[in-house]
């Protein structure tokens, strides 16, 4: 196992996960440094989405450990991880459908601010102003209307509806699969320049992406992985210029 | 504006307990303005509500929360046999009773989900059930029911001798029968509203609907989700507890057929029939359900011919003749007519009924529609 560098947030370290026969992850070890934007890349099926499902505790990997922030979290349950400052916009949005745009950001608010359990059912959730001013706030800073019922929202909305309750709880790290698949072009270029202005707040970020364009006006620093192999590491130029990922995954 | 004053609490308490405490007015016309009936709406209508802290906010569906209802009456019984007649006592125990029982049990049951957890509620509320009539019997009296009888010690009453007759409850004096009987109910099942009131527009209601919504959104977002599970099952576990003691209180007898699975089942009909996650949809249900059991069962030939008295000789047998299967003992089938309406039109309970005629905005609506549709699709898609 690779020693931790400075600066490291967390920790990938020597991660192997099979299902069945499959070896989804194999020797996946990965480094990603303090408010840095860490791209993974990868064709269909190389096992992007399973590496976030093992940081979030959603999977338990055969071996290796997740390190954040110096604690291996590695068996600690998912609102654990939550709470110890990792949040994750999923590759189908996960939202809750039935509820209007503005519970939908409250609720990590009060996530945030009261923990994984607290029993208040005689307080009134129109009397939290603190949470409730945030949360409309960041609603309007996203362009979505508080009482639309979620369900309704278009794909693209539903995403950006999703990365708003994530960083309404201000996380260490944000993990972010595809956040822009299935948004217009002009959606596409809003997400980035909200991105790439949460990057100057410092927050760390793991982003998986098909999409160049948008993984070369964020990443610092991207990871090539290949059926479950890392088969390169690098700045952006290295990357590029690799033949064996050019092979692998650009297309030449 | 006014959509605030409309849905404030005030307000809502407000209409709510004018149209409880009034109904032996606006429910005389329609011969249900009886004191032993309208204590059965009060009564089940706790039984609905908090079922529905379970159910409608967070979705998990309880075959089992008869058991409660048991256990809260035999609760209440005890407590008049070796404390005292007074219902407050009564009441109290009922509810620790049936929230330590519902502690225990939805610890069990919430390790799983979905129809699993559903099974295992019926299973555990049938094994009572079972219990009662067999190794129980000590404390359940078994097949005659527990009663009151004259050599019960009542620690707290012993001053009071009864004349040789068996005492009935009272709350410090106060005769439980009658309409003292209906409004002491009464008042509880406004308090019993105003609490699931508080707790469905609170933080931690809120929570509940997200568990609802999408438990696994709700664990990625911080939440530990089983405590709160626990927490909704024993609060609605002490709503059915109370409606247990409260049917003690009106007759103090406990029997284990109060834990059937068809009580189980009853309250969820009660609570889809009102309409599941709204507040008066629950009390609703109830209501109509036993105003059903009451009085389309009391029907019989004679009273039929009576009723359609005015048509014609020869139309009142035929119509006499069609309507006899719906009454009576027939009952249950035109109650399960109307759920079968009820869910196929609007399978949002009479509440979206009420909804609909009274207007909610036709863009709320629309949205709502294309939500369902979409969740549909989601579902379909696996
Ligand atoms: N829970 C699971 N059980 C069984 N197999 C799984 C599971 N999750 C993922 N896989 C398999 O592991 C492999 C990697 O899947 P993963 O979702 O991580 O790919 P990905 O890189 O995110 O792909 P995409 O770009 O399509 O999202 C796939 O072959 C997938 O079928
Ligand atoms: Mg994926």
């Amino acid at each position: 196992m690779a020693e931790a560098e400075e600066n490291t947030v967390l920790h990938i370290a020597d991660i192997h996960k099979s299902f069945g026969g499959l070896h989804a992850l194999s020797d996946v070890d990965l480094q990603v440094k303090e408010g840095t934007t860490h791209a993974i890349i990868g064709p269909n099926g190389a096992g992007k989405s399973t590496l976030l499902n093992v940081v979030i505790g959603r999977l338990i990997p055969d071996t290796g450990a997740v390190v954040f922030d110096g604690e291996v979290i590695t068996g600690k349950t998912p609102h654990e991880i939550n709470q110890a400052g990792v949040a994750r916009v999923f590759q189908t949005p996960e939202i809750f459908s039935d509820l209007t745009v503005f519970d939908n950001v409250i609720v990590p608010i009060l996530s945030k601010r009261d923990g994984s359990y607290k029993f208040n059912p005689m307080a009134k959730l129109s009397a939290q102003k603190e949470a409730h001013d945030e949360a409309m706030k960041l609603i309007a800073d996203f362009g979505l209307k508080a009482d639309d019922p979620s369900g309704s929202l278009s794909r693209g909305d539903k995403r950006r509806l999703e990365l708003a309750m994530c960083l309404s709880q201000h996380p260490r790290l944000l993990l972010l699969d595809e956040p822009t698949a299935g948004m217009s072009r002009h959606d596409t270029n809003s997400t980035i320049e909200l991105l790439k202005k949460i990057k100057e707040g410092g927050m760390t970020k793991v982003i998986i992406e098909h999409d160049m364009h948008v993984v070369f006006s964020l990443a610092d620093r991207i990871s090539v992985l290949a059926e479950g192999r890392i088969i390169a590491d690098g700045t952006p130029e290295e990357v590029k210029a690799n033949p064996v990922v050019q092979e692998a995954y650009l297309g030449g | 504006m006014t959509k605030k004053v409309l849905e404030s609490e005030l307000f809502i308490m407000l209409l709510f307990a004018g149209a409880v405490l009034t109904m032996p007015l606006w429910l005389a016309p329609i011969g249900a303005g009886y004191p032993d009936l309208m204590q059965k709406f009060a009564i089940f209508g706790l039984f609905a509500i908090g079922y529905n802290v379970l159910f409608g906010l967070t979705g998990y569906l309880s075959f089992g929360h008869a058991a409660f209802l048991g256990v809260g009456s035999y609760a209440a019984v005890w407590s008049f046999k070796l404390l005292s007649m007074n219902v407050l006592p009564a009441i109290f125990f009922s509810m620790i009773f049936s929230g330590i029982f519902a502690y225990m049990i939805g610890f069990v049951s919430l390790r799983r989900s979905g129809i699993y957890f559903s099974i295992l509620t019926l299973a555990f509320a049938q094994m009572s059930y079972n219990l009662a009539y067999s190794v129980l019997t000590p404390i359940t009296n078994g097949e005659t029911g527990l009663q009151l009888t004259l050599n019960d010690p009542r620690i707290l009453d012993a001053a009071s001798s009864n004349g040789g007759a068996l005492p009935s409850p009272t709350l410090f004096g106060l005769k439980m029968s009658g309409f003292e009987g209906f409004y002491f109910c009464a008042v509880l099942l406004i308090i019993g509203f105003f609490i699931a009131l508080k707790i469905s527009r609170s933080p931690f209601g809120l929570v509940l609907k997200g568990i609802k919504s999408n438990q696994t959104r709700m664990k990625f977002t911080g939440f530990n989700t089983r405590p709160y599970l626990i927490t909704a099952f024993v609060i609605s576990g002490m709503y059915a507890g109370l409606a247990g003691s409260l049917m003690a209180v009106t007759d103090p007898l406990a029997g284990a057929e109060r834990m059937q699975w068809t009580a189980s089942g009853e309250v969820v009909l009660m609570t889809i029939l009102g309409g599941v996650g709204t507040l008066v949809g629950p009390v609703l249900g109830a209501g109509i359900i036993k105003y059903f059991e009451n009085i389309f069962s009391a029907f019989n030939d004679r009273s039929l011919h009576e009723v359609l008295a005015f048509l014609p000789d020869g139309m009142e047998n035929i119509v006499v003749t069609l309507v006899r299967p719906f009454v009576g003992e027939g009952w249950h089938l035109t109650l399960g007519v109307l759920f079968m309406l009820v869910i196929i039109f609007l399978p949002g309970g009479i509440m979206q009924g009420i909804d609909r005629i009274f207007g909610k905005s036709k863009k709320k609506k629309a949205a709502e529609a294309a939500a369902a549709t979409a969740r549909m699709g989601e579902e379909q898609h696996g």
